[in-house]
């Protein structure tokens, strides 16, 4: 095999493997790991997180602005500290509102802000979303309903 | 009670001789690494080793690459459409292949078809006498012939790798898309949209990349360890396939857990 005819071949080998690198990265993958550069980090409260996870997309309207970034439970209050990133093209009022909702009945769970009316103040860096809705646990609903069924029993004799 | 003694002694001959062999084998590994400065600077000899590994290897892994991605669109859709979620294939075929099948599969081609072939030319090259000779020429045949190929290998296994699991994707497009009417803009986006790059692309990288290194290093220890003889270097040929195949599998195993432990 001649020098020239080997260098082509292992070129071509070479470039069709970051070809095939390039349609992997831009066609198949995204990068879902933000850029911290460009998002702000804002924490919230919750009584009850549910089967929140880290990861879990936070979405407003719909539409996926950040991720969750930790779950910790703080020590005095008894709450869980969630803290999410926020991609900085989305700007928020200080009183948005942050739930947590399921996506579909029994799918994965992910949180919901609301914008709020303030208009002065943003959410920024290091803020902490003050109004919060827990999740709905399923087995709470439950037997929530199972109780109010008893009393009504109890009130007909 | 002397069957006995004989079958103890077996055994322990036996668990003595595995042992004896993954310490040379180690200490091997460690010389190729020390002494493969040479092998990397000189581009000739590297270049001849991708082609013969990688370039040759081409071949045979884009079309089982191919032929995988098609199968996977068959029976992904066949199960996913049962459910309802037939524009899910794309999500389905691209992280299977990213994640398991691109890397281990083109690793054990890349064992039969390279691996093999490695051993065979080490061991005739023991077997003719060409390494002694190179000694005795004050040529280092570790530095000389066993430190392009090993990196030649390592080299090549992870473009082998990506480009199965490329192939694959487009296979499974082909079957899905074209043949069996999955929507292609779902297809596509359902895929980017659970596809990470960092998590899926680049373990199986990272993964195709350890193969390498445990295929090559098996491949070229096989060939220079072998015995000098007709029969020795098949029976290292032998060697070097079956040990890469168990290999690879079982270092799959423990790398996915380590990769993959708290992902949803």
């Amino acid at each position: 095999m001649k020098r020239s005819v080997l260098d082509l071949w292992v070129g071509f080998f070479v470039a069709i493997g970051i070809g095939a690198l390039l349609f992997l990265s831009l066609k198949v993958s995204s990068f879902s790991g933000i850029d911290p550069q460009e998002t702000y980090t804002v924490s919230a409260r919750f009584d009850n997180i549910g089967g929140l996870k880290v990861k879990a997309p936070v979405r407003s309207a719909g539409v996926l602005v950040g991720r969750v970034m930790d779950i910790r439970l703080d020590a005095e209050t008894y709450e869980a500290l969630v803290e999410m990133r926020i991609n900085s093209h989305y700007l928020f009022p200080a009183d948005s509102f942050a739930a947590i909702y399921t996506s579909g009945l029994l799918g994965d769970q992910y949180i919901g802000l609301q914008a709020g009316v303030e208009t002065e103040k943003l959410l920024a860096e290091g803020s902490e979303i003050k109004r919060t809705q827990s999740a709905v646990v399923l087995e709470s609903l439950v037997s929530q309903f199972l109780f109010n069924k008893a009393e009504e029993g109890q009130g007909t004799p | 009670m002397s069957r006995v003694l004989d079958m103890l002694r077996f055994l322990g001959g036996q668990v003595i001789d595995r042992v004896w062999r993954l310490g040379r084998a180690s200490c091997f590994f460690l010389a190729v690494l020390m002494k493969s400065g040479a092998a990397l600077l000189r581009f000739s000899l590297l270049f001849r080793e991708i082609w013969f590994a990688g370039v040759l290897s081409l071949l045979i892994i884009l079309v089982s690459g191919l032929f995988v991605g098609l199968v996977l669109g068959l029976q992904g859709y066949e199960i996913l459409q049962r459910y309802g979620s037939a524009q899910a294939l794309g999500t389905m075929v691209a992280l299977s292949l990213l994640r398991e099948l691109g890397p281990v599969v083109a690793a054990l081609l890349f064992a039969s078809r390279a691996g093999s072939a490695i051993t065979a030319e080490i061991g005739l090259m023991k077997a003719t006498e060409q390494l002694k000779a190179m000694d005795m020429m004050a040529v280092d045949p570790v530095a000389r012939v066993v430190a392009p190929r090993f990196w030649g290998g390592v080299i090549s296994m992870p473009i082998l790798a990506m480009l199965f699991s490329t192939m694959g994707i487009l296979g499974g497009w082909l079957i899905g898309v074209v043949f069996l009417g999955v929507d292609d803009g779902a297809f596509w986006s359902s895929m980017r949209a659970s596809v990470d790059f960092r998590h899926d692309v680049w373990n199986g990288v990272f993964k195709s990349v350890i193969f390498g290194v445990a295929v090559s290093l098996i491949a070229v220890f096989e060939g220079y360890y072998s015995e000098p003889t007709a029969e020795g270097v098949s029976r290292a040929i032998t060697r070097t396939v079956v040990t890469s195949a168990l290999v690879i599998l079982a270092l799959d195993f423990v790398l996915t857990s380590f990769m993959f432990k708290g992902m949803s």
